[in-house]
């Protein structure tokens, strides 16, 4: 990319470094601020990472899924959008692709994800019975 | 009319204070040099040209490099004439974005647009082509239909839009925003797109 590009992409750097790493697989809670009227509040909304879009840019965008009332609902957010208050990794997954699709057609146990445990410190594999 | 030159660097998105993405293009603008000063005594008309983008010269035509050595600058890649500037301007002078533009102000792009080659009417004027697939029809999908009559007028209007080189024309977009300035590294961000592909020239006006 462009250097000069990047100085105008630049000024959402702090933004970028506040929130945790996760990828596709992770559950993680979106703290959503939400405007009523002249009220603001914080919805949290949280769910499976199917997929992150154009990682890197200003344009970057992930896309939450989770099923509410028996419902799938999918939700895009812009990574650097203001109304994000701020994001909660809740649990890593293990994954083997950059897009989870299939989880569409999934559901119940079916829809379940391997918990990734590599990355955790102080947690040990829990000894088999 | 004041203006400067620069150059396309590529698109990104910021987010305005209402919270809304915009999608934005990334200019280098100046500094241009005051190559010529234009006036109704010499020339009839009032204009100041400005010059932009190092020319190598040995690439350069010995016209155009006697032409900058009058304003004591090396050759130039682009030279525009505008108008009027708000300042007094002499031969020589640097002129720089902050000189002229501040954030908030509409601009109008001049860029050169992509070329597209030769394209049929559908995607060059916007044709609807024939629209099916079925009463008989098979083989004209994206035809223009009937181009006129029959022994009157016995000729084709002039003008009729038809299958040609679409693109590569000069092209100005108007009343684009500017979101941001950084002086000290001659960057613009204007909303919206601007014509023409990356690293070509683009003149910006106010």
């Amino acid at each position: 990319m462009n250097q000069l590009l990047k100085v105008v992409q630049e000024q959402f750097k702090d933004k970028r470094a506040a929130l945790p790493e996760f990828k596709a697989g992770d559950t993680i809670n979106v703290h959503v601020k939400i405007k009523e009227g002249n009220k603001e509040r914080v919805q949290q909304y949280q769910g499976v990472v199917i997929q992150r879009k154009n990682i890197n840019t200003n344009g970057e965008t992930f896309t939450v899924r989770k099923i509410s009332n028996g419902v799938g609902v999918e939700r895009i957010f812009p990574i650097l959008s203001p109304s994000i208050d701020k994001i909660e990794l809740v649990r890593k997954g293990s994954v083997r692709r950059a897009r989870l699709f299939y989880l569409r057609d999934k559901a119940g146990k079916g829809a379940r994800i391997k918990e990734d445990k590599s990355g955790m410190e102080g947690t040990e594999e829990a000894p088999k019975a | 009319m004041s203006g400067i030159i620069g150059k396309k660097i590529g698109m990104t998105s910021i987010f305005g204070e209402d919270g809304k993405a915009i999608g934005c293009t990334v200019v280098e603008a100046g500094p241009c040099v005051v190559t010529q000063i234009k006036t109704i005594e010499k020339d009839g008309y009032k204009s100041v040209q400005l010059g932009y983008g190092e020319g190598r010269e040995k690439n350069t035509s010995a016209s155009v490099i006697g032409h900058c050595k009058k304003a004591n600058t090396t050759p130039k890649k682009k030279l525009v004439e505008f108008k009027t500037f708000e300042k007094e301007l002499n031969l020589g002078d640097q002129v720089s974005i902050a000189d002229i533009f501040t954030e908030g102000d509409f601009v109008d792009a001049i860029g050169t647009s992509k070329g597209k080659g030769f394209q049929g009417v559908v995607k060059r004027h916007g044709f609807s082509g024939v629209g099916g697939q079925t009463h008989g029809q098979h083989n004209r999908a994206r035809h223009a239909g009937s181009v006129g009559s029959c022994s009157f007028p016995s000729r084709v209007f002039r003008g009729l839009r038809m299958a040609g080189r679409m693109g590569n024309d000069r092209v100005k977009i108007q009343n684009l925003r500017i979101l941001k300035i950084y002086p000290d590294k001659n960057i613009i961000v204007v909303s919206g797109a601007i014509p023409g592909a990356n690293n070509s020239f683009v003149i910006l006006e106010k």
